[in-house]
This record gives C-alpha cells, structure tokens and sequence, in this order.
C-alpha cells in the first residue's frame, strides 16, 4: 500500500492524516471550511461540540513540544473527546518493536486515535500501517518529513487574509532543509494551486535539486526573493538538526537573511509575515517584524486548535456505507 | 401516489400572523433562528414578514447531530452565526420539517452553548409527525400525514416548493 493511500479509506475519505502529500485539492478545500465552523465555536461561551464524546485521543509525543502539543489537546477537549498526554524523552525511545508494544498497549486501553511526533522521518507512517483498524493516527511532526496540520492552519490562516490562492506568491525563507513544515507547506500551496513558490535559503540551508523538483524557484538573495511576494513564511533556525560548519554565525546569517522592514519593503504592500515557532528573534526574523501590523504570528497560533479540529473530526468519522436517505431525516 | 401539498406563501402568511400574535403576547425583542439549510430560508422569509428589529441568526447543527458515528460531518457545513447575545433573550427557532424531534434536539443543545435564553418557541413549516423524542412545535404551518417511508422535503431557496419522495418509488 502506498503513502498516499494510507490516508484513505475505500470511499475516499480521511481515515488518518500523515501527509499532505497525494491529499486532492478538494479535501484540503473541505478541512478548510470545516475548520472556518469551528473557528466559530472557539468563539462561543461554551468552546466546545459534542462530536468525538466518549472517544479517547492519546498525544504520543517522542519529541518536546509546547504549542502544538497544547493547540492538538485543546482541539481535542473542544470535540469533548478525553485526552491523554504522554511524553516519552527521545532517549528512552528506541525504533522498531517498542514503538510498537506501544502503541499495541494504547490499543488494548481503547483508545482511539494517536497524535504522533516523532524525530524519525516516517514515524508516523510505520505506527498507521500497524494501527488496529478502528484508530486513527494524526502526524504531528515526524522527523524532516512533514508536519500536515501545521501547513494545513499556515493556508487556513493565508485563505482568511487573502481570500484565493491563486494569485498569489508566497516565499519560504530560512533553513527549508532540515524543516517538515517548509516540506508540507510546499505540498500544500501547490495543491491549493498558488501562482508560485520561492524558496530563499543559503545554498547549505537549501537542496536545490529537491525543491526544483516541487516546482519551486530558488533565490540565495533575500532582495531578489522577496520581490513582489503576497506571504512571506519564515521558518526557525534548527540548530537541534544543524552540524557543524552549516551556518557562518548567526550574526551573518541575520544580516544575510534576517527579515527586517528594510527588506521586506521589497514585498508587495499587503504582504502576510508567518512563522511556525517558535521565534529566534534577532536570527531569522527582527522583532520590529515578527510583533509588526504585517505579521500574523499569533493569528496562526490561534487558528491552529480549529484547523486540528477538522483534521481529527474528518479522520474520525467512518465511512460507513450510507444510502442517500439514511443520511436525510433526521 | 400523489399528496395534496400545501402552497407555501399561504402557509407562510398564517404562521407569520400567528406568530405575531404569540410576539404581542408574551415575547420581548425576540432573536429569530433558522436551521440550515431549510429552516434557514423559511425563518429568512417569516423574518421579513414580521419585520423584526434584531437580525436573523443561523444554526449549522453538523457539529451536533447524534448520528456523527454513521455519517460523518456534512461536508457541506457551514459556520452557525448568532448576531446578538442569547443570554436572557425570547429565541423562536425555525425549522422546514419537524419530523423525528432530533434536529431540534440538537438545535437546542447548540443554542445552550451560546448562552442561557428567557424561552424558546419552535416554529416549522410542516410538521409530518414520526417523533422519535418529546419535541412539539409551537406554530405549526401544516401537517402532514406521511407514511414510514416517506419523506417530505423543501426545495429552494428560489422559489420553495415541496416535494414528497416514497423510498418504495426509488
């Protein structure tokens, strides 16, 4: 079975969330406005919907995280699902058969549907082929490969500023090597079917090959790269995945690639500034910038709990053969 | 096997005196709440009729319904609006079909989440009878004697117009 099918069920329909990759520009289309009705509901004196009552979500994560580990548990309790929280340090975790006994032991709790991040590319991947068939896996990051739902609310957040996608042009700046979100983003925008993608990165910070073969157009030149772009995304410096003799020094870098207002003038005036988080400020990104009344910083962080709130409700619905009128009375 | 249905701008204008006289009554700046799709477009319709001060809220009840294990989300689901506060408010809900009393269920679970109302008056075009839970409706259009099977179903938004299909008939 392939990568892209694995998402699918026979209908068609989300059954875990892995990738965006080999996802159709209609599903995306449809988590989109799922997640414009529960941004709603975020905004009501009772945050919270009956949907996922009585089903068990565990957050299994193998890496530290404090944002997206929060915004997956809150989308969770606003679909009144019980959720639980297990950190395992990266050292304790070993590949192979104890990820397995795992998630075999999860299982055996009823629970549900895993939140899984991951350092190893493909982690997610592996625990969804051997998942029991009643459970669901959503990838919260795994290792360089992808991180779905943060692309996902990163054009959730661009659709509500710019209302259509295909006009516009959108550069990812910084270290897209080592970066899962730059991948999934990349994946995305070119599904919703943007006009163009950049990439602005120093040659050791930027497989070139790799992104041509997205469709991507390549920029060393922060200048040239930013010219006339409608959304700039910058992305953190990993230092965590960085060897040595990648970078110059971060003063260079800052100075090289930094986003400042001198060279995001050459964007066009209603440009949109993302970024995933969490901010070196004064590496990548100056906080005149990042706090500016371009920026959208904060907006993402906000959108981030409706969007996994579409991504674990579709997942979790079973496609359970339906006639026309089973579906109508109600 | 044809119904006699009712015609629906007749219909309207008695369910828009009736529910005038309830307003003069008993009911304080009462917010009007359709349910999507077809409790929508008759609230959209009562509402003008009665010229109400407070604008028309809407009800998306995808993310309540009590059949979510069998049949998912409505991909068609949309982001329910209520313009003003609920708290302490005079509601009348509007709905197309009252017919098993789930969508109303849901309906009612919903508005609690935006607050406590002073009282709720449901209002449905038709009413087919069928209930499944104890819901009645406040003002009634028409009723409608339907056999199991059948199923009555609003058509619009322009024009209305109703339509009875028989599972039986394919």
């Amino acid at each position: 079975m392939d990568r892209a099918n694995l998402q699918l069920d026979s209908a068609g329909n989300l059954r875990h969330f892995l990738s965006i990759d080999g996802l159709k520009r209609a599903l995306l289309v449809e988590l989109l406005d799922t997640a414009e009705s529960f941004a709603e509901v975020t905004e009501r004196e009772v945050k919270k919907v009956p949907l996922l009552r009585g089903k068990t979500i565990v957050n299994l994560f193998f890496e530290s995280s404090t944002r997206t580990r929060t915004t997956f548990e809150l989308a969770a309790k606003r679909l009144s699902a019980d959720v639980v929280n297990i950190n395992v340090p990266a050292s304790a975790a070993t590949k192979g058969e104890s990820l397995l006994d795992t998630l075999r032991n999860l299982e055996a709790m009823h629970c549900d549907m895993f939140v899984i991040r991951h350092p190893d590319s493909g982690a997610a991947h592996f625990i969804a082929r051997h998942a029991a068939p009643h459970v669901s896996i959503i990838n919260a990051g795994d290792g360089r490969h992808a991180h779905p739902t943060q692309a996902m609310l990163d054009m959730f957040t661009i659709r509500r500023h710019k209302k259509t996608f295909q006009q516009l042009i959108v550069a990812i700046v910084g270290d897209v090597s080592h970066s899962r979100v730059a991948r999934s983003q990349i994946h995305a925008l070119s599904t919703l079917g943007v006009q163009e993608i950049r990439a602005i990165a120093p040659r050791t910070l930027l497989p070139v090959e790799a992104a041509r073969a997205l469709g991507v157009h390549v920029y060393h030149d922060m200048r040239e790269g930013l010219c006339n772009v409608d959304v700039v995304i910058m992305l953190r410096l990993q230092y965590e995945r960085m060897q040595g003799g990648m970078l110059p020094s971060e003063h260079e870098y800052y100075r090289l690639y930094g986003l400042t207002e001198d060279k995001l003038s050459h964007a066009r005036d209603d440009v949109m500034v993302m970024h995933p988080g969490p901010i070196n400020r004064g590496v990548e990104i100056d906080s005149a910038v990042a706090d500016g009344p371009r920026s959208v910083i904060l907006q993402q962080v906000s959108h981030g709990t409706a969007v996994r709130m579409a991504v674990m409700s579709r997942a979790m619905q079973r496609s359970i053969a339906t006639t026309p009128s089973a579906k109508e009375p109600l | 096997m044809s119904k006699r249905l009712p015609e629906i701008d007749a219909v309207l204008d008695g369910m828009a005196r009736r529910l005038a006289d309830t307003i003069d009554d008993s009911l304080d700046a009462p917010l009007m709440v359709g349910i999507r799709t077809g409790g929508a477009w008759i609230a959209e319709r009562l509402h003008e009729r009665l010229s109400l001060k407070e604008p028309l809220g809407m009800l998306d009840i995808a993310f309540y319904r009590d059949d979510f294990s069998h049949v998912g989300i409505d991909p068609m689901v949309r982001p329910s609006h209520l313009p003003v506060d609920l708290e302490g408010r005079d509601i009348i809900l509007v709905d197309d079909v009252l017919h098993t009393g789930r969508t109303i269920r849901a309906a009612l679970n919903e508005l609690f989440d935006y607050g406590r109302p002073a009282s709720v008056k449901l209002a449905v075009l038709i009413d087919r009878g069928g209930r499944e839970l104890p819901v009645q409706a406040d003002i009634v259009g028409a009723e409608l004697h339907l056999v199991q099977g059948e199923h009555v179903k609003l058509q619009g938004p322009e024009p209305l117009s109703l339509e009875v299909r028989s599972d039986v008939d394919g």
